[in-house]
């Protein structure tokens, strides 16, 4: 396939994250259907086999993760995706992959929940993204998008936060951002697998070298331990080198809209209307979700009257909100759960509720 | 005859396997089949380009058993597992080595997809008809009638459902190269039952598609016997209801002896 890179292009962003995760070398891919991120795993079984790669359609959701968790320990840069009611059948697996230090990609186009609940665009996979998800001490590094063009960014940079990390990296996107086409550049240069530094952990056969093993059991309590806070050093590392966010009109702000993916582009539009009617509002988008942009957002706090979180789910991101900004502004919620993208006019409605609360 | 001052080794520990102590019960028969696999990735000098896959169950230190590269599967994904390092690097040889609960309870549709798409790989698969490390309890192949810490009146067909029987059920499908059951209950049996591990490596080395190797083991702990009547008990009970006996031969595979 030619691509015209370099140059601005049309793309849908499934399409997106497909050429994103063959141009970071990744060279294993690991799905099972489930809408709306379908054209993906179509995507993979074209272009795949184009660089030599493995493409298999599992039988589900839990095979396909733990095909990635072989293929990754064999050293290979994997992903797999799927949409909410599919990642949740990955957390065991997601679990085992975190705790015995494999590199993977992992995204999720978000779909309204809970159960089968519907496709339509939704966030309500916060908390289960960002907490962990399966059981056990550990955490997925989470990043999410907001345009086509980032989800390409992001889902790139994530194999190599994956590899940096040794853990499980997710992306976030959302039915909405999955289906669109937009205008994106592909970069020039990409990703030789076979040039990317070893893994001298991986499970790649005992050849002059002393033998390997992948392992999540660790049946002494206190050698889990250390294996726990060894996981936690790397989220800390993570805390200080892989934090992202973005903010737009914050600097003469009074109120604070925190939102990220789709509710963030709903935010911004509604910014502007808001602005143009002469209230003093700004957005600031988290773009790593774990981890949280916490210091970022406490200054934020400081600096603004009050913060509204939009969110297209019922409460989650807000928690984490409140955790950042610790009491030092009011922090309130505006959640549409159920896949109902809210308008900008029903934004800009809470905008200026939240305003009249915070003057009153 | 003369005195022959040179030592001649007759018997020693394969390369494959770690010089560690297990740690199955006394008269447990996972150890024979761990030592018989070691055998075989011995003689078709494996070791350097093997990954073994470890199940949930009593075999969940297999890791720790053999020199190759392993990994520790979750509960019943060993197939899949399996199948991501086979699909990455074809040129490895794979293997898992899973109980019934394993294979068989949880991870039924991982074993049945890996078979039907012919998965490369190959399966040491032990059949000692419960669950020995939770405890005993009822597993998919418990015999009718078996009494086990979930069945205390012993598996009770309306209730509890039937038996499996793995290999029957695979031979069904077209992917599987090789499917064989044994028995390590006697020399004979053991021997043979190294010979279908070997067939069954010989499959993938050939690359002829998926192979398993079901074998009724004993698990004298949660069986509450002694560990040779246990060896009685299954010649006696298990192998008329699980026949040994080749299942699939695929046509090629070479006779490796
Ligand atoms: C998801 C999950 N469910 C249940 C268990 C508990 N569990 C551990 S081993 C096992 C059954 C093992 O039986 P089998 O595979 O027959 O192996 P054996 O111990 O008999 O060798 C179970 C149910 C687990 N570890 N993970
Ligand atoms: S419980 Fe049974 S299967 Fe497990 S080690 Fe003991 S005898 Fe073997």
């Amino acid at each position: 396939m030619t691509l015209a890179r370099g140059e601005r292009m049309l793309m849908r962003g499934n399409e997106a994250i497909g050429q994103a995760a063959l141009d970071a070398g990744c060279r294993a891919y690991f799905g099972y259907p489930i809408t709306p991120q379908n054209q993906i795993p179509d995507y993979m079984a074209a272009h795949m086999p184009e660089v030599g790669g493995v493409f298999l359609q599992a039988e589900s959701e839990v095979a396909a993760i733990n095909m990635v968790y072989g293929a990754a320990a064999a050293g290979v840069r994997t992903m797999t995706t799927s949409s909410s009611p599919g990642i949740s059948l990955m957390q065991e697996g997601i679990s085992y992959i975190a705790q015995s230090e494999v590199p993977c990609v992992i995204v999720n186009i978000m779909r309204g929940g809970s159960g089968l609940g519907n496709i339509a665009p939704a966030q309500s996979d916060y908390f289960q993204a960002v907490k962990g998800g399966g059981h056990g001490d550990y955490r997925t590094l989470v990043f999410a998008a907001w345009s086509v063009q980032e989800l390409y960014d992001l889902t790139r940079e994530a194999f190599d936060i994956a590899d940096r990390y040794r853990s499980p990296v997710m992306v976030l996107g959302d039915a909405l951002l999955g289906q669109m086409m937009e205008p994106i550049v592909l970069p020039e240069e990409v990703v030789d697998p076979d040039a990317l530094p070893p893994k001298p952990w991986a499970t790649d056969g005992a050849k002059g070298r002393p033998r390997r093993i992948v392992n999540s059991l660790y049946i002494e309590p206190l050698d889990l331990e250390r294996m726990n806070r060894q996981l936690q050093a790397r989220y800390d590392e993570a805390a200080e080198r892989e934090v992202r966010c973005a903010t737009e009109h914050l600097e003469d702000a009074k109120l604070a809209l925190v939102a990220y993916g789709t509710a963030a582009r709903v935010g911004i539009s509604a910014i502007e209307q808001a602005r143009a009617a002469g209230i003093p509002a700004g957005l600031f988008r988290p773009i790593s979700l774990y981890p949280f942009p916490n210091r970022e957002l406490a200054r934020v706090a400081e600096q603004v009257d009050a913060i509204l979180v939009a969110e297209m789910s019922l409460g989650q991101l807000v928690e984490d909100v409140r955790l950042a900004v610790d009491g030092s502004c009011p922090v309130h919620l505006y959640g549409r759960p159920g896949g109902v993208v809210p308008t900008p006019a029903e934004v800009v409605e809470q905008i200026e509720r939240v305003m009249a609360d915070t003057r009153g | 005859m003369e005195a022959d001052t040179e030592t001649q080794v007759l018997f020693e520990r394969p390369q494959a396997m770690q010089p560690v102590r297990m740690h199955y019960c006394p008269g447990c028969t996972h150890g024979i089949v761990h030592r018989l696999l070691a055998e075989v990735m011995d003689e078709f000098d494996l070791v350097e380009r093997s990954v073994g896959v470890a199940p949930v169950g009593c075999a969940v230190f297999a890791y720790e058993y053999f020199t190759c590269d392993m990994l520790e599967a979750a509960h019943g994904r060993a197939p899949a597992m399996a199948t991501g390092v086979k699909r990455v690097r074809p040129d490895l040889f794979v293997f898992a080595y899973q109980g019934d609960g394993d294979l068989a309870s949880i991870g039924i549709a991982e074993t049945i997809h890996a078979a039907a798409r012919g998965e490369n790989i190959s399966i040491i698969f032990i059949n000692n008809a419960v669950f020995g490390m939770t405890g005993g309890q009822m597993a998919p192949t418990t015999l009718p009638g078996m009494r086990t810490s979930t069945t205390p009146e012993g598996r009770d067909l309306k209730l509890a459902g039937n038996p499996m029987r793995v290999c029957e059920l695979l031979a069904a499908l077209d992917g599987p190269a090789y499917l064989a059951r044994v028995a390590v209950t006697n020399p004979r049996r053991v021997r043979e039952a190294k010979r279908a591990i070997r067939r069954a490596f010989q499959a993938q080395l050939d690359e002829l598609g998926f192979s398993l190797v079901e074998v009724l083991s004993t698990c004298p702990t949660r069986w509450g016997m002694p560990p040779l009547d246990a060896l009685k008990w299954l010649d006696d009970n298990m192998v008329p209801y699980y026949p040994i006996k080749e299942f699939v031969v695929a046509e090629g595979l070479a006779e490796a002896e």
